[in-house]
């Protein structure tokens, strides 16, 4: 059995390490002062993508990932761990979308560039906004079941018995999965094409391999390209013409017939009304220090308030 | 029509509290707009046991779909029944829990509908905005007020043209509150054939562990809650110590969660639990808006920290210049002298 997979993966801005200089003095967010990293929970994803490929040889894993040229390092950075390549989806036209018009986004090009997937995995939700939203999303505008909150792909395999129920035509293949659900663990099953987030608590992602970091450490998308030059203008110019996994996919609304009304903030019905610092209401603190006279004295008032006790 | 919809999380027959918290919030929400209330309760075996969990918060009308395909909860049967009863009902508003079942649901049925969902919101009002670009102006808009960017800024997102209105909220954010226990409201028992055709019930749940919550959280009157700034899953035991001697609850921030100090079932703020403590005793928290949007109710709050300028020291009533490690075992050690 060979599956196609795709990786949904997203560069963020990591937020866990925001410096004071995170915010500008109006309030704004300051991208450029947070590094640009491989959102955390779809490494979770790309590893189980990666371990179904190892499972079942000829299975082929590609990432898809929307945003502006230097978001192809996310598709490089699988490549160096397994991947077999994947597309950048960029467009002026999808600036602005929220989780509604990057789903439609998603979808629209998975039917164009992938349309026998068999499995599309991604992180739960990205740091920058944690509203694991475009995963169920892409699943319903492609009209396929989910698995969200997956800790692991237990297995995946091919049905052969007769199937009774007319609700089971159709299920060629079938994922298992264990997920986290509120104050527990589920294990469920669902047919093929499905689509699976997983969280970050599952298998962290294999390292990269110093091998396949040499074969596509020259992988480049065409934005990544100085404006006004082509891979011709490039150093090992002959290795982008005999190595075709060296130029990474790259994707418009045009190439991929989206209709615009649907993307970026156009397409986006959630619209940002504003955004604030938000400013603390300070109170009048008791400072102490760590002595024990201070530390005494705080559970003796403690005490005597019936606050504690 | 146009009303204010709550979908109502069950395990079993019994209804989630964070529903019950959505539907006091969705009252308020239905008599700002002078519309009616709405609940939808999907499960199996429900009919007759859910009705005294949900009508009592004032609801005007209950739509109960019972089915055996609808328990446990699968993603596209119940997707199909909100789907359908909305395309026919029309809501403007629709709520429901930021937990598992409700970040699994909401995303597809906003998708299907194409309308917009928040997620995570910390507080929910109404109220006009104008769009400056075109020209327009809309009234009695939902405000969906949420702490964005990693906690860091505060958004407020309206959904001006699309219907429903859409937003999850965590538990124990709203604070439930029964309106009347005699509440007079319809109770319609759907048809869930004409909802959910056979084709919708794909997933099999194979196997199924549900525990009750481990911790009280959101009842304890005492929290003491570690940080990133507790250095270690070992430092959090002298925090259970602590917690042990005054009858109080270990808490969590996410950055602690997230370096694996602490379970994440433990974790306070907007993507965690909200809780409402008479004392909150944070160590080593520097007090992210993510964080402090999960506690900043709380009665006293007593903050421990190496850092003079963390920012959860501007809303503490006590601020112990300290660390974690030298000032817990001595609020320990005077607690017992002193407490005999």
């Amino acid at each position: 059995m060979k599956l196609n997979i795709i990786v949904l993966a997203k560069q963020v801005p990591d937020t866990r390490n925001v410096g004071p200089d995170a915010m500008t003095p109006e309030g704004t967010v300051n991208r450029s002062a947070l590094p640009a990293i491989f959102n955390p929970e779809d490494l979770n994803a790309l590893e189980q993508a990666l371990r179904l490929k190892d499972q079942f040889p000829g299975t082929t894993v590609h990432v898809l990932t929307m945003g502006p040229g230097r978001a192809a390092e996310v598709i490089r950075e699988a490549m160096y761990r397994g991947a077999d390549g994947g597309w950048l989806l960029t467009d002026r036209a999808f600036a602005g979308a929220d989780t509604l018009a990057t789903s439609y986004a998603l979808a629209t090009a998975i039917k164009h560039v992938c349309p026998n997937v068999d499995l599309i995995i991604g992180g739960r939700q990205a740091i920058d906004g944690d509203t694991a939203q475009v995963g169920p999303q892409v699943a319903e505008k492609l009209g396929l079941n989910q698995i969200t909150y997956v800790e692991e792909v237990k297995e995946v395999k091919e049905v052969t018995e007769v199937l009774a129920k007319a609700s089971d035509q159709g299920r060629a293949k079938e994922v298992i999965a264990t997920r986290h659900i509120d104050g527990g663990v589920e294990t469920v099953e669902s047919p093929l094409p499905c689509v699976l987030t997983v969280n970050g608590s599952a298998a962290p992602c294999r390292p990269r391999n110093a091998k396949l970091v040499m074969k596509y450490k020259r992988a480049l998308a065409p934005l990544e390209l100085a404006p006004g030059t082509s891979y011709e203008d490039l150093p090992y110019a002959d290795q982008y013409g005999k190595k075709a996994y060296l130029k990474i996919g790259q994707l418009t609304t045009a190439d991929v017939n989206a209709d615009l009304a649907q993307c970026g903030l156009a397409g986006s019905p959630t619209k940002v009304k504003n955004v604030e610092n938000i400013v603390f209401k300070a109170k009048e603190s008791k400072v102490l220090t760590g002595s024990d006279e201070d530390i005494n004295g705080l559970v003796q008032e403690l005490l005597a308030s019936h606050t504690i006790g | 029509m146009n009303n204010v919809f709550v979908y109502c999380e069950l395990e079993g027959t019994k209804v989630a509290e964070v529903s019950q918290e959505l539907l006091t919030k969705g009252r308020k929400l239905a008599n700002t707009l002078g519309v009616q209330l709405e609940a939808v309760a999907a499960g199996s075996g429900i009919t007759g046991k859910v009705e005294s969990q949900i009508l009592p918060y004032g609801v005007d009308k209950l739509h109960i779909f019972d089915a055996e395909g609808l328990a446990p909860y699968t993603s596209k049967p119940h997707t199909a029944v909100l789907v359908n009863l909305f395309k026919q009902e029309k809501p403007q508003i629709c709520l429901m829990g930021a937990d598992v079942v409700g970040r699994d649901l909401g995303p597809r049925v906003s998708s299907a509908l194409h309308s917009g969902l928040t997620a995570d919101c910390t507080a929910l009002e109404i109220g006009p905005h104008e769009d400056k670009k075109l020209g327009k102006t809309y009234e009695n808009l939902l405000y969906q007020i949420r702490p964005a960017f990693g906690g860091n800024i505060v958004a407020t997102i309206v959904n001006p043209e699309n219907r429903p209105q859409m937003a999850t909220v965590r538990s124990g954010v709203m604070k439930a509150e029964i309106l009347d226990p005699n509440y007079k409201g319809e109770v319609i028992v759907e048809d869930v054939a004409k909802f959910v055709p056979e084709t919708e019930y794909v997933t099999k749940v194979l196997d199924r562990h549900v525990q009750a919550a481990k911790n009280n959280l959101k009842g304890a009157s005492i929290i003491v809650a570690g940080g990133y700034g507790v250095g270690s899953k070992e430092g959090f035991d002298q925090l259970y110590e602590l917690a042990k001697v005054l009858h109080a609850e270990v808490g969590a921030s996410r950055a602690a969660v997230d370096a694996g100090f602490a379970d994440h079932d433990l974790q306070i703020g907007q993507t965690g639990v909200t809780v409402r403590p008479k004392v909150y005793i944070a160590c080593g928290i520097s007090g992210a808006i993510q964080h402090v949007a999960g506690m900043k109710e709380s009665g006293i709050i007593i903050s421990i920290n190496s850092d003079e300028n963390a920012p959860i020291n501007t809303i503490a009533d006590y601020v112990i210049n300290g660390t974690v490690e030298d000032v817990v075992p001595k609020l320990i050690k005077y607690y017992k002298q002193n407490s005999k």
